[in-house]
């Protein structure tokens, strides 16, 4: 149900709080949303850069990072994904309670950064689960993963509660569940989930 | 320390038959090493560690190489009859003609051990081990009972080039899962094709980018 902005700050003048139940639900959403704690490779150290005093994570409600998925609402993917963790990024993924969230930090996660070209990297950790945010860099400094938390927080405060783009908790039908890929003779089988990810036309 | 020649001389003093041949090092490192037959090579490596004078009690890297089957091309000198026209008459002339010999060298992997003394100070000793060729007889002795050090540099050797080492308390893969059955770093490996989505490709990545990019266009036009 949408309101008229100008009323609303009319109505604040006035002393009467006016808010719909999807702003505040949202509000709530984005204000908590809780990390799972674990790291790959030398993003992990920017990460945790990030939720120290410095920077401070804290400030937008994300300092409690949980070191169960169950409990985890955000994926940070920070770092490289080797072929040989990648199933297991995908099973503690499908382990998370919805909603659930995931930020591919870096460019080994986004793409397999430098080690692209190596038989044992993963080419990007959205060839089996869904992103919500790409971070660029090598590794992204602190104020880069704030820009994808504040990013990932309009994002969800922007979801309608119903319709076709609710949040996936709220729809019955989502997957819940990924395909963990098996670690096969000579790579990862598959080498990408077909539902999730499809190759992208390069245009030139 | 002895120089490379000494300690050559002494391996052979202290434990005969150990096919030790030193390999040279042409370049201005000069870092000769040693080549221990594969027979002999828990004993020479022990006399090494144990040696009084040596003392080479640490094992500090372990390595492996990958030497291709290769062809050598040697210029021969042959002498030869040769049937020549002189002076308007046949004759039966000797010639001496140089000609291109060529001989296959069969591939063999090898194992590098870099040992330093800390007791002594001094070091690197290299010893090298080669195995009999590429495919089926790739068994060399472990020395991980020797330097204990060895123990997850000979199993990331096994991983990455295939060396079976006998003796070793605990060979598994170290880095690839279990179910790998390739050798990543030897020189015939094959990457696995996923070049389907390559945005910045160059050399040989855009051959195999472009490959791809023709099997789907084919599908596309089958379709």
């Amino acid at each position: 149900m949408a309101i008229d902005q100008e009323l609303k700050i009319e109505m604040g003048k006035q002393g009467v709080v006016v808010t719909t139940l999807q702003e505040l639900y949202n509000w709530g959403r984005k204000s908590s949303v809780w990390p799972m704690q674990f790291g790959l490779a030398c993003c992990a150290i920017e990460m945790i850069a990030t939720t120290m005093a410095r920077y401070d994570l804290a400030r937008f409600g994300a300092e409690v990072f949980r070191p169960s998925p169950r409990q985890a609402d955000l994926m940070i993917i920070s770092g490289t994904v080797t072929k040989k963790m990648a199933p297991q990024v995908v099973r503690l993924y499908n382990q998370m309670g919805e909603p659930r969230y995931v930020i591919a930090m870096g460019a080994c996660a986004i793409s397999g950064g430098p080690f692209k070209q190596g038989y044992n990297v993963l080419k990007g950790i959205d060839r089996y689960i869904p992103v919500d945010v790409h971070i660029p860099g090598c590794p992204p400094r602190p104020e880069a993963l704030l820009q994808a938390f504040i990013t990932l927080q309009n994002k969800i405060q922007a979801q309608p509660l119903t319709g076709p783009n609710r949040p996936r908790h709220l729809d019955a039908e989502a997957q819940g569940e990924f395909p963990v890929p098996v670690q096969g003779e000579h790579d990862l089988e598959p080498t990408s989930n077909p539902g999730v990810w499809t190759v992208p036309v390069v245009i030139r | 320390m002895k120089t490379i020649e000494e300690i050559q001389a002494a391996i052979e003093a202290a434990v005969p038959g150990g096919e030790v041949t030193i390999v040279m090092n042409p370049s201005p490192a000069a870092q000769h090493s040693l080549l221990v037959g594969a027979g002999k090579a828990v004993a020479v490596a022990k006399f090494l560690r144990d040696d009084a004078e040596l003392a080479l009690d640490f094992c500090s890297n372990v390595t492996g190489v990958d030497w291709l089957d290769r062809e050598i091309a040697e210029k021969v000198k042959v002498t030869k009859t040769v049937t020549k026209t002189v002076d308007g008459v046949e004759q039966q002339v000797e010639e001496t003609v140089e000609e291109t010999v060529k001989r296959a060298v069969p591939g063999y992997l090898e194992c590098v051990y870099h040992l330093y003394s800390v007791a002594k100070k001094h070091g690197p000793v290299v010893i090298r081990m080669r195995t009999a060729n590429r495919s089926d007889m790739v068994e060399l002795p472990s020395l991980t009972p020797i330097w204990r050090g060895a123990e997850f540099q000979e199993r990331e050797v096994f991983d990455l080039y295939g060396i079976v080492f006998t003796g070793h308390p605990d060979l598994r893969r170290i880095l690839m899962w279990d179910e790998f059955k390739d050798h990543p770093m030897r020189k015939d490996y094959v990457l696995p094709d996923d070049f389907e989505y390559e945005p910045t490709p160059h050399d040989d990545v855009l051959k195999r980018a472009e490959a791809h990019r023709a099997d789907v266009a084919q599908e596309g036009a089958a379709q």
